[in-house]
């Protein structure tokens, strides 16, 4: 087979086509964006859903049909679809299914740097790890294999430098699975209580196999080195490892659940001294050590940010010296055409306090409008913009604004209006929805409200204004906020001098996205006349 | 185990760093080298530094170029040059912006790729996979612009030494 210079999100992507995967969904979120636009790109059936939960539960359907599925989105997505996805390993699934959780240690581009291999075990999940693009082509392979012989959703975790790194693949021979069918498992799937119990020790029993296969498998690699040092590490953090210390010995764990303890047992007796290397959290220093093993673990200071050869380095030389303050360069910023601009400047001026939502727009926090007074979660600034409203004084009360992008409302913030309109705060409230008609922030992804699909084609297009219509919101408001930037203002000031409920939808099209978007409408228009043509014809 | 090659490109969102790192990446593997290529992008695209390390040879295991091993950092953006200097090895060379002059450039959007040309003098890639590299990763209309950009950095680099 062909060698190729691959990412591994591309690899990934690969790999789904390879193992005949039957559907890719999921949630744009750096760094797991490009798995299911080159999953697409290669021919394969790929869609966008409105949010990470929606686009597990479409996969877990997907599944119990007996189809291959890869469901794709990044680490805080794991938390949006985190309820599914404990049942989900009680009810396990019929066809595999690969879930991606892409972490990013460091936070290039996230909110937090949460370690998502708490969820394996937690929900009680296989987890593997690759280290590079070939690797990350290998696991998702291995992946599907394990979820159907096993029957549960297997977790692969990515971390950034994997996800956007690139080295070479080579890819193996592609595979038919079975054709979706539907089985009736009315007590394997239906977890009312009574069902759910014996589930739960099903589960368990399933882990205990995988745990005692995983002892002997070619997922736990050792290199026998020097007898002085070993070392337990996974993902691209063993990469780093094995550069700073050739000579040491390593156990690599590409299944990082269920951990292969036995292994790490033996493993640690073999060695004179022995330390866990790991990226995040303690996850497997405290799980060894927890099975009674003596293992060094790191310094409390190397649990933030990335690992790095250097960092390694420190780990095993017990170096908690103040390291070297990276390049700090030049921070990214509003784009100068953004049509955001206004929105800031008149939220400036009008002294609002201003509940913001995650996307391009956050850059807003930034000097000069410094617009932003709180930022958390995807779909957040309805809800924490409605309890500032609640409990402020009503002079403060009144300059509460809730900002949101388009993709993000329609991802979660669609439930915050539904409370905005179920539990109106006493001075009403403003809603202004950035509707640049992209992901932006992602790298420009189609969602529901752009009216079309992952690879561009026309599909139906959820409303932005007529959904908050539909709901009652006694003032919806669409305006272009560049076109006239003082009308703006005084729209938005009128607005939050009455004590009711506002939505203003701001719209224009983001400047990096307005040319492609021109371009899919005008093939998606000429596709529709050729239709119409054919039936007149 | 051979030596390992570490090249840093760095500049600002739009310049075509990581487009560059590309090229290098694949130059490199196109003549028979391990490739590792690791960057950071998401919020590049909003103006901000953006750094890509390419490390190439016999086999490479970590996508990172370590603190202080780089053995050339190629610059696209004048504000750059500063803070990405502590990143390079002892002895190593950086390759600033104004290495070639951007009024012999026929686009001035393929500064990346002339400064590419001025790297590939020091590394034993061969032209022709250059060439290839760059093919690969631009749309024909592009292909004589680039070529002729990084051929510009190349004969630079020559005359210099």
């Amino acid at each position: 087979m062909d060698r190729k210079l691959l990412s591994g999100d591309e690899a990934v992507a690969a790999a789904a086509l390879d193992a005949g995967v039957h559907l890719g969904t999921g949630y744009p979120g750096t760094p797991s964006t490009e798995i299911l636009e080159s999953f697409s790109a290669l021919g394969g059936r790929a869609q966008w859903a409105p949010n990470e939960k929606v686009a597990l539960e479409v996969g877990l359907g997907a599944a119990y049909g007996g189809a291959r599925v890869l469901v794709t989105m990044k680490h805080v997505g794991i938390n949006v679809a985190a309820d599914p996805l404990f049942t989900a390993a009680y009810t396990g699934v019929t066809g595999g299914l690969v879930l991606i959780s892409a972490d990013d240690p460091g936070m290039a581009s996230s909110q937090n740097e949460q370690d998502n291999r708490h969820y394996a075990k937690a929900a009680g999940l296989p987890m593997l790890e690759p280290s590079d693009s070939q690797e990350a082509y290998d696991l998702a392979r291995a992946g599907f294999e394990l979820s159907e012989r096993w029957q549960l959703p297997v977790m692969l975790r990515m971390t950034t430098r994997v996800c956007h790194g690139k080295s070479i693949v080579v890819r193996r021979a592609a595979e038919t699975p079975r054709a979706p069918s539907f089985t009736r498992d009315i007590v394997g799937r239906v977890m009312i209580p009574a069902y759910a119990r014996p589930a739960h020790r099903r589960l368990r029993k399933k882990l205990d196999e995988l745990q005692a296969w995983g002892e002997g498998s070619p997922l736990v690699v050792e290199r026998k080195g020097s007898g002085k040092l070993g070392i337990v590490t996974a993902g691209v953090t063993a990469r780093h490892a094995r550069e700073a210390v050739p000579d040491a010995s390593f156990l690599e764990l590409k299944l990082l659940h269920p951990l292969p303890l036995g292994r790490i047992r033996a493993f640690a007796k073999s060695v004179e001294r022995c330390v866990v290397v790991e990226e995040g959290d303690p996850v497997f220093a405290d799980a060894i050590r927890a099975a009674g093993i003596a293992v060094e673990s790191k310094a409390p200071e190397y649990r933030f940010g990335e690992m790095s050869v250097e960092r390694v380095r420190r780990v095993l030389g017990l170096d908690t010296s103040p390291e070297p303050v990276p390049p700090k360069g030049k921070p990214p910023q509003l784009c100068d055409a953004c049509p955001y601009h206004p929105v800031y400047s008149a939220l400036r001026k009008l002294d609002c306090i201003v509940a913001g939502d995650i996307g391009c727009y956050t850059l807003g926090v930034l000097p000069p409008y410094q617009g932003m007074d709180a930022c958390v979660a995807m779909g957040a600034s309805l809800g924490v913009g409605l309890g500032l409203r609640h409990v402020l004084p009503e002079k403060d009360a009144k300059r509460v604004v809730s900002i949101i992008g388009d993709s993000t409302f329609v991802h979660t913030g669609v439930n915050g209006l539904i409370e905005m309109i179920y539990n109106p705060p006493a001075t009403g409230h403003v809603l202004i929805i950035l509707d640049n008609g992209t992901t932006a922030m992602t790298g420009q992804q189609e969602h529901p409200g752009t009216g079309r699909t992952l690879d561009h084609e026309a599909t139906n297009k959820f409303s932005l204004e007529a959904f908050a219509r539909a709901l009652g919101v006694k003032n919806v408001d669409v305006v272009d906020p560049v076109k006239d930037p003082p009308g703006f203002l005084a729209l938005l000031g009128e607005r939050l001098a009455k004590p009711e409920l506002t939505v203003i939808v701001a719209r224009r099209p983001c400047i990096l996205a307005a040319a492609d978007i021109r371009g899919y409408e005008q093939a998606n228009a000429a596709k529709c006349s050729a239709i119409e043509a054919a039936v007149e014809g | 185990m051979g030596k390992v090659m570490n090249v840093i490109l760095a500049g600002l969102g739009g310049q075509g760093v990581i487009k560059a790192s590309d090229i290098l990446a694949d130059a490199a593997f196109r003549d028979g080298r391990d490739v590792k290529k690791a960057e950071i992008h998401g919020m590049s695209q909003r103006g901000g530094s953006v750094t890509s390390d390419v490390r190439f040879g016999d086999e490479v295991l970590s996508p990172m170029i370590p603190w202080g091993e780089a053995d050339f950092i190629v610059v696209c953006a004048p504000s750059e040059l500063e803070v990405i200097r502590p990143l390079l090895k002892q002895g190593g060379l950086m390759i600033p912006p104004d290495f070639v002059e951007e009024s012999k450039l026929a686009n001035k959007r393929s500064l990346n790729v002339a400064l590419l040309g001025a790297l590939s003098h020091h590394l034993d890639i061969p032209e022709a996979r250059w060439i290839e590299a760059i093919n690969a990763a631009l749309p024909p209309h592009l292909h004589d612009v680039n070529a002729k950009a990084f051929r510009l950095g190349r004969e630079t680099a020559a005359a210099r030494k």
